[in-house]
């Protein structure tokens, strides 16, 4: 397909890929089918698991919601490597969570003493105050389990009065300017934020035609 | 599905009884995203809601059809529906593509929320490879329709007389078997899904759709957009239409950033 020098082309076209074809040519699943899509699908579910305060490892029931007032989430290694070099220590922070999943990229790890090359989703409380939370991200969530994660983390939270913050990097060449990006003085932050957040923002807003995708855009 | 921008009032904007929904099929070149942004863009319409689906890839950015620093600050996902009540018309665009094995599930969701909010009819806006095309496609118009039985009662004798084509059947088995025909749109995305489910469930669709190559796709989504005009005359039609269509703010940059200087 045509593109200029610069992009990095995920797909085959933009239009996405083209095997909707055979999933569309007339003929439902059969039972094998079925089955081997059942057990894939179980392969890739994420799992959350939440550690209550006693170190006792359980779901967490439907009708406890968590109450959180700050939530931070970290996406992604270098934004999960500022937040352990930065904010987190083994004194003001405690675990309270674990995210498990499996993809063709990444299985997170199961333990909770994480190595900062390890693939993990940990989730920690202040201890100092049990309404902030972070959550560090560095595994890659894929396509189809980004909707789940939200619905699985969020799920379990009380939504009034929770005001999340997403930190998360992409890469310089990705950045679409009038300029080229060669000359552009990098790192450089910039935010979006919904109608109602109404703090002020630390740094300028995302123009168009950029976009953010993936789990930070779920 | 549908989440109206309205929380809490009343549901005059989920209710498009006798509307005309518009919307893209995320097809070759993108052609019907393309249109629709220029619709949107266009005749200035007002989001009133978005779908919450597992069916998309998720994106988020700030409004792409900005005009000023004022407006450019709302958010925009990845499928939002935008409404016009003055021409009846409510349009959907759709701007990631779709997750694997999720098209089904879509289909069937889209055609439900048609049905539920009433809507009269359905346009989508779709592409098909250039390049599939047989010798005769190759000639005269790169633009089709099809309607669903329903639709063709209503509209096709107005077809007829925009001298319209419609879009031919291959056979089922070319080379063996000539007689047995069948729709093929490659590179349609849900175009096929969409039309066949909505003539099986009653519901009033059209198809429009161009046959294109990835590429520079602006001037297929012009062509694509006076097309539709040509029919459901969205704006005057004069001698130059395309110069009446305005071009989003998102639009800059489709083809990289500037050049540095160095390279000279």
């Amino acid at each position: 397909m045509a593109t200029f020098f610069g992009e990095v082309v995920v797909a085959p076209s933009r239009a996405g890929v083209d095997d909707e074809e055979s999933a569309e040519e007339g003929c439902e699943e059969t039972p094998e089918d079925r089955d081997i899509r059942r057990e894939l699908e179980k392969k890739r579910e994420v799992d959350v698991r939440w550690t209550l305060k006693s170190g006792m490892r359980t779901e967490s029931s439907a009708d406890e919601l968590f109450v959180c007032s700050k939530f931070i989430l970290a996406i992604g290694h270098n934004a999960a490597a500022f937040l352990s070099s930065f904010i987190l220590d083994s004194v003001c922070w405690e675990v309270v969570g674990a995210v498990k999943l499996w993809n063709e990229w990444c299985r997170t790890s199961s333990t909770t003493n994480v190595l900062p090359t390890d693939s993990f989703c940990l989730f920690y409380r202040l201890i100092s105050d049990p309404t902030v939370w972070l959550c560090q991200c560095s595994c890659y969530v894929a396509e189809d389990q980004q909707f789940q994660w939200l619905e699985k983390v969020f799920g379990c939270m009380r939504k009034e009065g929770l005001q999340v913050t997403i930190l998360s990097t992409c890469p310089v060449a990705d950045y679409k300017t009038q300029e080229s990006t060669l000359t552009l003085p990098s790192p450089f932050l910039k935010a979006l934020k919904t109608k109602e957040f109404k703090e002020e923002v630390c740094c300028p807003l995302l123009e168009q035609p950029n976009i953010v995708r993936d789990l930070p855009a779920a | 599905m549908f989440v109206s921008c309205d929380h809490g009032g009343p549901s005059a904007t989920s209710d498009f009884k006798g509307f005309t929904l518009l919307m893209p099929a995320v097809s070759v070149g993108n052609v019907g995203q393309l249109a629709i942004d220029l619709v949107i863009s266009t005749l200035d319409m007002t989001k009133v809601g978005y779908f919450y689906t597992d069916c998309l890839v998720p994106m988020v950015g700030n409004n792409p059809y900005a005009t000023a620093e004022e407006n450019s600050v709302e958010l925009s996902i990845n499928a939002e529906v935008y409404s016009l009540p003055s021409k009846k018309l409510v349009v959907l665009q759709i701007r990631s593509p779709f997750i694997k094995n999720k098209y089904r599930l879509f289909c069937q969701t889209l055609l439900s929320w048609v049905k539920s909010s009433k809507c009269s009819r359905v346009v989508l806006l779709s592409s098909s490879h250039a390049y599939q095309r047989d010798d005769e496609q190759l000639l005269g118009t790169p633009l089709r329709y099809l309607l669903t039985p329903d639709l063709e009662k209503a509209v096709g004798g107005l077809m007829q007389e925009l001298n319209w084509k419609e879009m031919e059947k291959v056979a089922a088995y070319p080379g063996i078997n000539d007689t047995e025909k069948v729709l093929h749109i490659p590179g349609g995305g849900i175009t096929k899904r969409l039309f066949t489910e909505s003539c099986s469930k009653g519901i009033q669709m059209a198809v429009l759709l161009k046959f294109c190559s990835e590429g520079d796709n602006i001037p297929d989504a012009f062509a694509l957009v006076n097309y539709l005009n040509e029919w459901l005359q969205l704006i005057k039609i004069e001698v130059n239409t395309s110069s009446q269509w305005k071009i989003p703010s998102s639009w800059r940059l489709l083809f990289g950033n500037g050049l540095p200087p160095a390279l000279f």
